[in-house]
């Protein structure tokens, strides 16, 4: 699989992450080499192997329907960035895009 | 107060004499860290205001003595920043389940351990704070991502520390600073409070010189905990039952893959020795084989990087943590928080984990990794039918140098090789010093089934008593 | 050219439970804003999520009410999504393995009935809120983060706004009849998502679909689709090429209007959340669930109708909510005659209900107090006037109408011996109405009655009045 710039550019976006025009070649070369890695397993015969996503002695863990309050507000705030009358401030939400 | 000649029984003795005072052992240990620390960059946050418990010592091994944590595990009211800039002003407001057993059973909670950036790494180096030395040689990484932990132990800062362990990052670093280091079974340990990574791999762990004290406090913080929905209901044994007994009819299955040419010279004959250890006091000897071996790196490093891009992109700069001067709009929020708060190898990490679970990669890449797991899996299943514990080195090398490998991720990646299986397969797994090559501690690894930690107790427990490698001090401390 | 439709429609419920789907954080409306969150709604760091029986048990009853297949096997999965509203930057849901999937509601328009396919459904957590400033911030409030939601996404059956209207009705008596949720448009407790594209008669492939997302109401989603049928039609007609978009209806023209065209296909990067353990439904918990679930509107309606004889209009109305017709079906329960019981239902508590503007559940009044009062009604205690002075204290108070009516001596007069000598005595004293009475005036007796009843002040049975009346007149 050839890892071009745009696929780099693509992923940076989905991951919110930025790169700046100067790094991007080289990242590209390095995603290149770890994807290329990565790409050994097509080798594996997997025909009717089922998936492991996880490995737990558990299953079908539930909680009862009870309400508890854990953390006040001010708690909560305490954390955040900048805050106004016990929201979190952002700056403005113009539109949802297409991953919404 | 010298840890490298103390264990918690010893302190525990001591504390419950009153020759010492739980405040007089915090304090002790407030000073060396002081002292010794400018040389091992071990701490991130130490807490010079430690809270002492009043448990008894009489009621509880674990009380008043000291323990380190690394700072991916929250600790409500001290600051835990997961080694990154992008949590480098956050205060939890809540206790991990670990701290709160540890602080039920007594234990003073003495700081917070350095560590790779959200512990992506294998030296520490990519911690956002500052690069933590070996202490058996100052110019060498102490491994990671639990470096911190490793060496604030082999260093004689604290008597113990949590670590977590994604793929190794407990036992690797154990192997690089000669000390005991257990990953349990995926599921022994509640994960509430512990900073993801993978979810699927992530798992608690404990680091100590001497490998009663990891059973100590895996006694405490194992077991079963509402708010993890994926931590086993299974009792948990008291594992100190598991010390001071022989390994007579233990079957032990040595997996040729892991004494390859991959691995240092040095690092198989130490381990070798070891073996044959356990082969004259009666254990039995299995060679096998683990076909998948080969695969693993490759498998771990999908599966691992899909679920820390999801796990991570929490880190937005709107609730808590760094947030961005540079935002003008809210795209910029996110965009530029994370670009500066990240370093690079999170990036890479969460790049190849977004790419993997993409449109069109998802089949190739994450599916497919989720079934070669599969068959990783079987390979352990297969060996374990008849073997109680599979042994081998824990790295490929001992410590290298600072700065000689972080370059090179892929070099990196692939020392991981034989620690990341146990992840996938999700058994315990410990690293147990066997001796030393060109000067460095070597680990040999002990991995067991599911649950049966007791196993992996009672082998590294014995070599441990063979060998008497606590005995040894760390070169780089030396004046 | 003729062309054929396709809509489709995701509607979320949200479900009633105390806590929500992933923490034990209270649910609740109207709370301070970040006051009902907690670390896990707010994706700290190190949380992990748990997950609430309630909600599977609900989601469970409405697959069961939509006849769909249950999945016995299912697992979470996180959709990955960046937003201020989401606090991990994932919403957990369920993709892969979903709650159910190929149910159906019947639906009967113009006459004709049809199925309509349930796709699948899932249960999800919701978002939080976001409010916008003028002065270029947003505000983020949590407290809605981790309610629980049901989404049901239907088959692409639907032909006409017509059936999609219908369609949306049936959906919503269904899930309302549960109880699993409040079904208030209004109130954000159903929320629909639509779509549709149109094609050339005769061709096989559907055509490219146009998304309209949170409409208002039924009438909304109705007058949005007729719209964009036409509209579509036109495009094609002259020419043109849909768009994969996002249209968003604008009520004061009735028209759709763009918001947004589509460039590929969002990329959510589906995978299977890894922590929560998978979930292995046990047939004895659905069985259960089944015996549990409430009967349906439609099963309410045949009963109402033919084992009662109430008339279909009044059925209908006490089947607006499930409130309103579990309270009914107490109240007959209760003994009372279930005419009389509609009756008092449908005119006088609602008209009460309207008057104050308070729900059924606000109110003192009990099925048995109501039942209590209907059996003294009909039994002639109480005359209906006398009923609506104890109406009002029932349903003010909760007060008992029998204790009400002894207390203060409203039981009503029909004693013939009390009331005999009362009537000769007022026809003695009247010589007019008697002369007006054999004059063939019949407002005679009324006059009368008119007396009787002001010398008992009401309580006298006007039946009996009347009777002992006109054999006292027709004897002069």
């Amino acid at each position: 699989m050839k890892i071009t710039e745009e696929t780099i550019k693509h992923v940076a976006e989905l991951s919110r992450l930025e790169f700046k025009e100067d790094e991007i070649g080289g990242f590209t070369a390095q995603m290149s080499d770890i994807i290329k890695m990565a790409e050994q397993l097509s080798a594996v015969d997997t025909t009717g192997v089922p998936e492991t996503v996880q490995i737990v002695d558990r299953d079908t863990t539930f909680r009862e329907d009870k309400p508890e309050h854990w953390q006040d507000r001010d708690t909560m705030l305490k954390n955040v960035p900048e805050k106004a009358n016990g929201y979190i401030k952002v700056p403005v939400i113009i539109n949802k895009d297409d991953n919404d | 107060m010298d840890y490298l000649k103390e264990t918690i029984d010893s302190l525990n003795e001591k504390l419950t004499k009153g020759e010492i005072t739980p405040e007089q052992l915090r304090d002790e240990t407030l000073a060396k860290i002081k002292e010794i620390d400018p040389k091992i960059k071990a701490f991130i946050t130490v807490d010079d205001a430690a809270k002492v418990s009043s448990v008894s010592p009489k009621e509880s091994k674990l009380a008043g003595i000291p323990i380190g944590i690394k700072d991916n595990i929250v600790t409500d009211g001290l600051k835990t920043t997961a080694a990154s800039h992008i949590l480098d002003n956050f205060v939890p407001v809540y206790d991990a389940t670990v701290i709160e057993k540890l602080k039920k059973a007594g234990a003073t909670i003495i700081g917070k351990l350095n560590m790779d950036e959200f512990a992506m790494g294998s030296s520490t180096e990519t911690s956002y704070f500052a690069k933590t030395h070996n202490p058996w040689n100052l110019d060498k990484v102490p491994g990671g991502s639990s470096g911190g932990s490793a060496a604030a132990v082999a260093a004689g800062e604290v008597v113990a520390a949590l670590g977590s362990d994604t793929g190794g990052s407990v036992r690797q670093p154990a192997a690089f600073n000669g000390i005991f280091g257990i990953k349990p079974t995926y599921g022994r340990v509640s994960r509430w409070g512990l900073i993801a990574f993978a979810s699927s791999l992530d798992q608690i762990g404990v680091l100590s010189k001497r490998v009663k004290d990891s059973a100590e406090v895996l006694n405490v913080i194992a077991g079963y905990d509402e708010h993890d929905s994926t931590v086993s209901e299974k009792p948990v044994p008291d594992y100190t039952e598991a010390l001071g007994k022989d390994v007579k009819g233990v079957r032990v299955a040595v997996p040729k893959e892991y004494f390859s040419d991959a691995v240092d010279q040095g690092v198989r004959d130490a381990v070798t020795k070891q073996i044959e250890v356990l082969k004259n006091a009666g254990a039995i000897i299995n060679e096998v084989s683990l076909p998948y071996t080969k695969y693993v790196v490759p498998t771990y490093y999908i599966i691992a990087s899909s679920e820390a891009s999801s796990n991570l992109q929490r880190f937005d700069g709107i609730r808590y943590g760094y947030r961005s001067e540079n935002a003008k709009n809210l795209l910029d929020v996110y965009l530029k928080s994370r670009s500066e708060g990240f370093g690079q190898e999170v990036k890479r990490r969460i790049m190849l984990g977004s790419f993997t679970l993409s449109a069109g990669s998802y089949d190739a890449f994450f599916r497919q990794a989720t079934k070669v797991r599969t068959l990783i899996v079987r390979d352990f299943e297969r060996v374990f039918e008849d073997n109680d514990v599979i042994v081998g080195p824990t790295t490929t090398t001992t410590a290298f140098g600072i700065g000689e490998e972080i370059s090179d991720p892929l070099k990196m990646y692939n020392n991981d090789i034989l620690t990341i299986s146990a992840n996938m397969a999700g058994v315990p797994a410990a690293s147990v010093p066997a001796g030393l090559s060109d000067g460095m501690p070597v680990g040999m690894q002990i991995m067991a089934k599911r649950f049966d930690e007791a196993s992996i107790f009672r082998v590294a427990d014995f070599i441990e008593r063979q060998n008497e490698f606590y005995k040894e001090t760390p070169k780089g401390l030396e004046d | 050219m003729n062309f054929k439709s396709t809509i489709g429609f995701e509607v979320h419920f949200e479900l009633k439970t105390k806590s929500k789907i992933f923490s034990p954080s209270p649910v609740t409306y109207g709370a301070e804003p970040n006051s009902e969150a907690n670390v896990i709604d707010w994706g700290y760091p190190g949380v992990l999520p748990t997950v609430n029986k309630e909600v599977y048990r609900l989601g469970l009853m409405v697959a069961l009410a939509t006849h769909s297949e249950i999945s016995m096997r299912t697992h979470f999965d996180r959709k990955n999504y960046y937003y201020p509203d989401s606090p991990k930057a994932y919403q957990i849901t369920q993709f892969f393995e979903p709650l159910a999937r190929n149910g159906y509601v019947e639906i009967e328009v113009n006459g004709k009935k049809k199925r309509i396919g349930i796709h699948e459904m899932h249960i999800e957590e919701d978002a939080g809120k976001n409010t916008h400033g003028t002065n270029g911030f947003s505000y983020v409030d949590l407290n809605r983060q981790g309610v629980p939601l049901l989404e049901v996404v239907s088959e692409p059956d639907i032909e006409t706004p017509e059936e999609g209207y219908a369609y949306l009705e049936k959906l919503r008596k269904i899930v309302q009849f549960t109880g699993a949720s409040d079904v208030k448009m209004e109130e954000g407790s159903m929320r629909v998502d639509t779509n549709i594209s149109i094609r050339p008669a005769g061709q096989k492939e559907l055509g490219t679909k146009v998304e309209m997302k949170n409409l208002n109401s039924f009438e909304h989603v109705r007058l949005s689709l007729a719209y964009e049928q036409k509209r579509q039609e036109q495009v094609l007609l002259s020419g043109g090429r849909i768009q994969v978009s996002t249209r968003r209806f604008d009520e004061a023209t009735g028209k759709t209007v763009l918001e947004r065209v589509k460039e590929g296909a969002a990329d959510y990067r589906y995978f299977p959340e890894p922590d929560i353990a998978p979930y292995h439904i046990q047939q004895k918990w659905v069985d259960e669930i089944k015996e549990q679930l409430p009967k349906s509107a439609e099963e309410r309606f045949n009963q109402y109708t033919n084992e009662f004889g109430i008339t279909e209009y009044d059925a209908n109305v006490l089947l607006a909510t499930k409130e309103t017709s579990d309270f009914f079906d107490q109240t007959v329960a209760a003994g009372a005659d279930p005419q009389m019981a509609a009756n008092w239902l449908n005119t006088q508590v609602n008209g009460y209900l309207n008057d104050q503007r308070v729900e059924l559940a606000d109110v003192k009044l009990t099925p048995a107090n109501l039942a209590e009062m209907i059996k003294l009604i009909k039994d002639g205690t109480i005359s209906s006037k006398i009923a609506k002075k104890v109406f009002a204290e029932t349903i003010a108070n909760g007060t008992s109408p029998k204790e009400f009516v002894e207390k203060h001596g409203l039981v009503q007069l029909s004693d013939e011996s009390v009331l005999g000598p009362m009537v000769k005595e007022i026809v003695d004293n009247n010589p007019q109405s008697v002369e007006d009475f054999k004059n063939g005036k019949d407002r005679a007796i009324g006059f009368l009655v008119g007396q009787i009843m002001k010398q008992t002040k009401g309580q006298a049975n006007p039946v009996v009045v009347n009777k002992l009346l006109k054999a006292e007149l027709q004897s002069r």
